[in-house]
């Protein structure tokens, strides 16, 4: 490895992306229309009340709360725990386990407190057991971030590096960098750290201006939530380099490139969870990178998770890295 | 003769789908000098200048540079300028030769370069902004940044204007009288004689003739050619009996006497005053030797 001639590929790669204002621009805008979007989308003030309940015998919860009935939602509940985190979140806004004869609310939510009032005022709660789960409100905008940002990684990634690859070969630049004391090593490293180096700026200012924009919840260390990015792009960024190890063909690049992004995007738990999946489809999700990356992420971002928690994670992203950095940089070929 | 610095010996390619495009090609190239394969399009130039070059592996023979086979001393010592070769999307002309040239152990300054390939009034431009000269003196640039001691030039005024494929020939033979070895490719026979010391005609894959252009036209010719109008020519007079051929409007004699010629077209009163007559050149050998027009 000659790293003169690994810095004069990736300075060259750097002067191309940043000067390239279209590519530039869509890199930095992208990620932000789809958040902001889905922050104003999902943040409409809902009508309804939504109680869950707990246990066997049926509660007339409209009558409890003295609600008008199309005010309130009834969830029933199986995992109490589960419930109990949801309620944390707001995404109940109170809990009922009629066994026990108790009520869970959380004080910091608005709908928790005007039903606490409602009860006190009509005393339909006398000699129920009232418990408090605090907790700020999870809005979608938040638990949606960690997926949307890692999906925006993973389109940069993969098309960043294997169509730009790709392009290369086809219009005979590979070719000319092949005809010099350049090898195979030292450009793809380049190209790979080049690319690493715009994803991480790019999604520095994007989470700077984010936080200021929508202040969303990062509940664990900023550190840890880089290292997430950082070894989930370069998982990604090596599965681009295999795509584009032989292929001189844009349309077969873009075809295997999509067949590679779509199943991860619809199954990584970026839009949605995967917990009411069927279990093939949940171990599925398991295989992609974006997946942990995505999890991993979340659970920094939203329960302040640590290093050994997400650390199965790390490690399988780290093995997809080396996997098919070794497979792409075997099976390259210049021309 | 010096010592060849380059060696082909029985070199086959063979491509998929049974196309055999390199048929036991024997070369030897001497160090300091400029060598010219020609041949139509398809003939295997591109091919065999490849396997010089080192970007195809030949199916079987062995391709030398100073005796040993290829190796990264042969990278650092080549320059190679192809006959398509796309650059990176917006990096300026200065920043390609800034980039190629930190590729090299050894390099020439940007500023020698610059002036050498005459790309003053074009360095903050793109490449592909640039007209098909400009490209051309910028990929010759960036073949000679690692100070070769070879250079490749692979059809290299393939699409010029007149202007530029004379400066184009002016760059190259600066480039030979600094004592750097030559390999070009051509289809135009004049730009070979112009600047080749050694020639090898190639057809169908196979070198069919090899020499210096004057040592090859003199074994081959030892006439001279005859033309004038077709407008000219006597109707009814026939061609046969001169030896004589119509090609685009012209006739053409091959006259190995030029005097005994003039004589027998004077006695059959076919005017002269449009008469032209010249030495066999190199493209009258092509054809000779392949049968074919030159340019396919």
């Amino acid at each position: 490895m000659n790293f003169k001639r690994f810095y004069a590929v990736l300075v060259a790669r750097n002067i191309e992306f940043v000067r390239d204002r279209g590519a530039l621009a869509w890199s930095l805008l992208f990620p932000v229309f789809m958040i902001v979007g889905l922050y104003f989308v999902f943040n409409e003030q809902k009508s309804l009340y939504t109680v869950g309940t707990l246990g066997s015998q049926q509660v007339n919860v409209v009558s409890l709360f003295g609600l008008e009935e199309a005010l309130v939602d009834v969830v029933p509940i199986d995992d109490l725990e589960d419930a109990k985190r949801r309620l944390g979140r707001h995404a109940l806004d109170a809990l009922i386990d009629s066994e026990s004869g108790q009520y869970w609310l959380n004080p910091l939510a608005p709908e928790g407190q005007v039903i606490d009032r409602l009860l006190h005022a009509t005393g339909a709660a006398d000699g129920w057991q009232r418990a408090e789960i605090s907790g700020e409100a999870l809005r979608y905008v938040d638990w949606a971030l960690p997926g949307i940002l890692s999906m925006n990684m993973m389109f940069a990634a993969l098309f960043g590096i294997g169509y730009v690859i790709v392009r290369y070969r086809k219009t005979g630049m590979l070719k000319r960098m092949m005809a010099t004391p350049v090898t195979a090593v030292e450009f793809l490293g380049a190209q790979l750290a080049s690319r690493l180096i715009v994803m991480v700026v790019i999604n520095t200012f994007l989470l700077v201006g984010l936080w200021f924009l929508l202040d969303f919840r990062l509940e664990g260390s900023a550190l840890l939530l880089a290292l997430v990015f950082l070894l989930g792009a370069t998982a990604l960024i090596s599965i681009g380099l295999l795509v584009a190890s032989r292929i001189a063909n844009e349309e077969l690049a873009n075809g295997l490139l999509n067949a590679a992004t779509w199943p991860m995007m619809m199954l990584s738990e970026v839009w949605f969870s995967m917990e009411n999946a069927s279990p093939w489809l949940q171990n599925l999700s398991l295989l992609f990178p974006l997946t942990h990356m995505t999890k991993s992420a979340r659970a920094i971002m939203l329960d302040g998770a640590g290093f050994i928690d997400i650390l199965p994670s790390l490690l399988y992203l780290m093995l997809i890295a080396l996997v098919f950095l070794v497979l792409g940089a075997k099976m390259f070929r210049w021309e | 003769m010096s010592e060849p610095i380059m060696q082909t010996s029985a070199m086959h390619v063979r491509f998929e789908g049974a196309v055999h495009a390199v048929r036991g090609v024997d070369l030897s190239i001497a160090a300091g000098s400029c060598f010219g394969l020609l041949g139509p399009n398809g003939a295997g130039k591109t091919t065999t200048i490849e396997c010089m070059e080192g970007i195809q592996k030949p199916s079987e023979g062995r391709v030398l540079y100073r005796g040993k086979a290829l190796d990264t001393a042969f990278s650092e010592e080549a320059g190679i300028m192809f006959q398509q070769t796309a650059l990176q999307d917006f990096v300026t002309v200065s920043e390609t030769l800034t980039m190629f040239q930190r590729l090299y152990k050894r390099s020439v300054p940007i500023q020698e370069l610059i002036e050498v390939c005459r790309l003053q009034e074009f360095l903050g431009r793109e490449p592909k902004k640039l007209s098909g000269g400009q490209r051309q003196r910028l990929l010759l640039a960036i073949a000679l940044v690692g100070d070769p001691k070879i250079v490749f030039l692979d059809e290299p005024t393939t699409g010029l204007d007149p202007q530029a494929r004379r400066n184009l020939w002016q760059l190259v033979s600066d480039i030979k009288s600094r004592g750097v070895t030559v390999v070009m490719s051509t289809h135009y026979m004049d730009e070979a004689y112009e600047l080749c010391d050694q020639i090898a005609i190639m057809d169908h894959g196979q070198v069919i003739a090899e020499g210096t252009p004057d040592n090859l036209l003199r074994s081959i010719f030892s006439d001279v050619v005859m033309q004038l109008p077709l407008s000219d020519w006597p109707a009814g007079l026939s061609l046969q009996p001169f030896l004589a051929q119509s090609l685009g409007g012209q006739v053409q004699l091959m006259s190995k006497d030029v005097n005994d010629s003039i004589a027998a077209l004077l006695e059959a009163k076919v005017p002269l005053q449009h008469l032209q007559i010249r030495k066999r050149n190199l493209e009258d050998l092509f054809i000779e030797l392949t049968g074919r027009e030159l340019r396919t």
